[in-house]
């Protein structure tokens, strides 16, 4: 086995007995990484960066100072701002730009001895759910069953595709409506998205500030346990950060959920779901049951609204966001005809910088916060909004401890075969993530199992408020019960 | 309701979005999809129902008025398309 296809915690154990140097561990990604461009997940690579934090880690392991990340090689989605590394947000608008600042999560990954092998592939501005709306062009699933290509599943597809493949040990995603789970569901590994305010948004390109939430995409549940500690924590440069402590979350992985209750949400059971998802569904359930816990029906009557109330808050708050892309202070600015303004200046600028998705989220945005429509569309979504976090808080008042869903409505599908002629149909991968989002819940996505065709299909489970570390126990137990451990065959 | 032409053609100037006359059409029709799918929202009584703003109930940290950073005019202007002399360049605003 190559060091690449480590986990976090097999990679810390080896580092830390001297079995394995970080030097080592990272030239074996870097190899894997090159060996990886069939895939287009890595739109960035640092390979000297990577190489200069490794002897760096190797000498803070000896000399006794290894926190856990110490040495381990990760993939950045290209959202983050990273010093002097091109941060596109997988957008012409900002080609060329390269950050004077640091990203809060990317620092403290550096601080914790973490290496940087470069920037993953996503969809442009994180507004997809198939990686195909990325200027540098889709990346590839590596799970391939046929002569298709496969979406790794968007936004954070290039950070799935390539924890999946073995690029990298681990990866950043971001998830403002389902941009984690999806694709960690898609090609088979776990994300976290936690809860909102856990981990600090500062230096991360933003798209829907009131939903946005970073957090890890692992190759195991207890990966995540330990890179979301790594990234989680009080920001005061991001006012909604919280200024709560960040317990161990590896230290709950206890694998005891006796006397738990586990919410199953009747509305999510969809009318055309997969038989494959229902069944699978059904396989958690009664892993979660032997394993001590209580399942229980519960209702949360507000489900069916959640994604079109996400479509109106989402856009309106990136065409407010997305207005600082005017070509004065960086990245791409049109070239001007004689006697052009400012005005055609900007109008020209956004034209060529976003993409097709883009522009019709921001001008969707645009119109719903437009004179005459704000409480007709945006100020209803916020109710609606409202009365889907109050269905959770409704069933945790109740009891329930954590609630089991599937994460997708399908496994991967064909790059181009969806959202080509109505931008709706692509939007529906995200019926039952988006949900957490809305109400700022913690979610995590488990594989589970493969389906007929051999793609992976995952379990959501979605936890309290503040409380991903009872999440990540209950989400151990199931990985542990569903024991999946297929590998992509190498076809890249 | 959907959105028409000069509809569309007005949101894409309100978005600052430069769109070819030939283009608005099929951008209508997009937007009227999206237009029609948010219109589900219409189904569901929110009488009472207060907007929600934020997602956890909490005091913005206050901190004290001082000034934390500055003196770095090289970095902010270091990606800017057009600088001169020390500021942002853009087209002439004013006649």
């Amino acid at each position: 086995m190559n060091a690449n296809s480590l986990t976090i915690s097999e990679a810390r154990d080896a580092l830390r007995k001297g079995t394995l140097s970080a030097v080592d561990l990272t030239m074996s990604c870097l190899t894997a990484m090159d060996a990886g461009d069939g895939l287009n997940a890595f739109v960035h690579k640092t390979p000297e960066l990577a190489l200069e934090q490794a002897r760096a880690a190797d000498a803070r392991i000896k000399a006794g100072d290894a926190p856990a990340m110490c040495g381990i090689p990760v993939g950045i989605k290209d959202l983050f701002a990273v010093k002097g590394v091109p941060t596109q947000a997988a957008s012409n608008i900002l080609s060329g730009f390269r950050p004077e600042y640091e990203s809060t999560v990317t620092a403290q990954l550096w601080a914790a001895g973490a290496v940087m092998l470069g920037k993953l592939n996503m969809d442009e501005f994180a507004m997809g759910s198939s990686n195909e709306s990325s200027c540098y062009g889709a990346a590839v699933n590596p799970w391939k069953v046929d002569g298709r290509k496969l979406t790794p599943g968007g936004s954070s597809g290039g950070s799935a595709a390539a924890v999946a493949a073995d690029l990298c040990i681990a990866a950043t995603g971001t998830d403002t409506g389902g941009s984690i789970r999806q694709p960690a569901a898609f090609c088979g590994i776990t994300g976290i998205k936690p809860t909102y305010g856990r981990v600090s948004r500062w230096g991360i390109v933003a798209y829907a500030s009131s939903l946005d939430q970073a957090g890890p995409m692992t190759k195991s549940v207890r990966d995540a346990a330990i890179m979301l500690g790594a990234m989680a924590g009080h920001d005061p440069k991001d006012s909604t950060s919280a200024d709560i402590p960040v317990p161990d979350f590896e230290a709950a992985l206890t694998g005891d959920i006796r006397g738990k209750k586990i919410g199953i949400p009747r509305e999510y059971r969809l009318d055309g779901m997969p038989a494959e998802i229902a069944a699978l569904w059904d396989r958690g359930m009664d892993m979660l049951r032997d394993a001590g816990a209580e399942v229980v029906d519960i209702s949360l009557p507000h489900t069916k609204y959640a994604l079109p109330a996400y479509y109106v808050i989402a856009p309106a708050e990136a065409s407010s966001n997305l207005a600082r892309y005017d070509g004065v202070r960086y990245g791409h600015r049109a070239q001007l005809a004689q006697g052009d303004g400012i005005t055609e200046m900007y109008e020209k600028t956004r034209a060529e910088g976003f993409g097709p998705e883009v522009q019709r989220r921001i001008m969707a945005g645009t119109y719903v916060l437009s004179a005459g429509f704000y409480d007709a569309y945006y100020n209803r979504a916020r109710k609606v909004r409202a009365l889907i976090k109050r269905d959770f808080d409704t069933v945790f008042a109740e009891g329930i401890d954590a609630i089991l869903a599937p994460t997708t409505p399908s496994s991967a599908f064909g790059l181009g075969e969806q959202g080509g002629s109505d931008p709706v149909e692509m939007y529906l991968n995200d019926v039952f993530t988006v949900t957490l989002n809305l109400a700022g819940l913690p979610g995590v996505a488990v594989p589970v199992g493969l389906d007929a065709k051999g793609l992976p299909l995952g379990l959501q489970l979605i936890g309290r408020p503040w409380q991903e570390a009872d999440l990540l126990n209950h989400a151990y137990v199931l990985e542990r019960a569903a024991g999946f451990v297929a590998k992509p065959t190498k076809w890249w | 309701m959907s959105i028409n032409t000069d509809t569309a053609r007005k949101v894409a100037k309100l978005a600052r979005i430069r769109v070819d006359e030939a283009e608005l059409p099929a951008l209508a029709e997009k937007l009227s999809s999206i237009l029609g799918f948010m219109e589900q929202l219409n189904e569901v009584d929110v009488t009472g129902i207060e907007p929600m703003t934020g997602v956890t109930p909490m005091r913005l940290k206050r901190r004290a008025d001082v000034v934390t950073d500055g003196n770095m005019q090289a970095a902010v202007l270091k990606n800017a398309p057009d600088a001169r002399e020390g500021f942002f360049a853009v087209p002439k605003v004013v006649e």
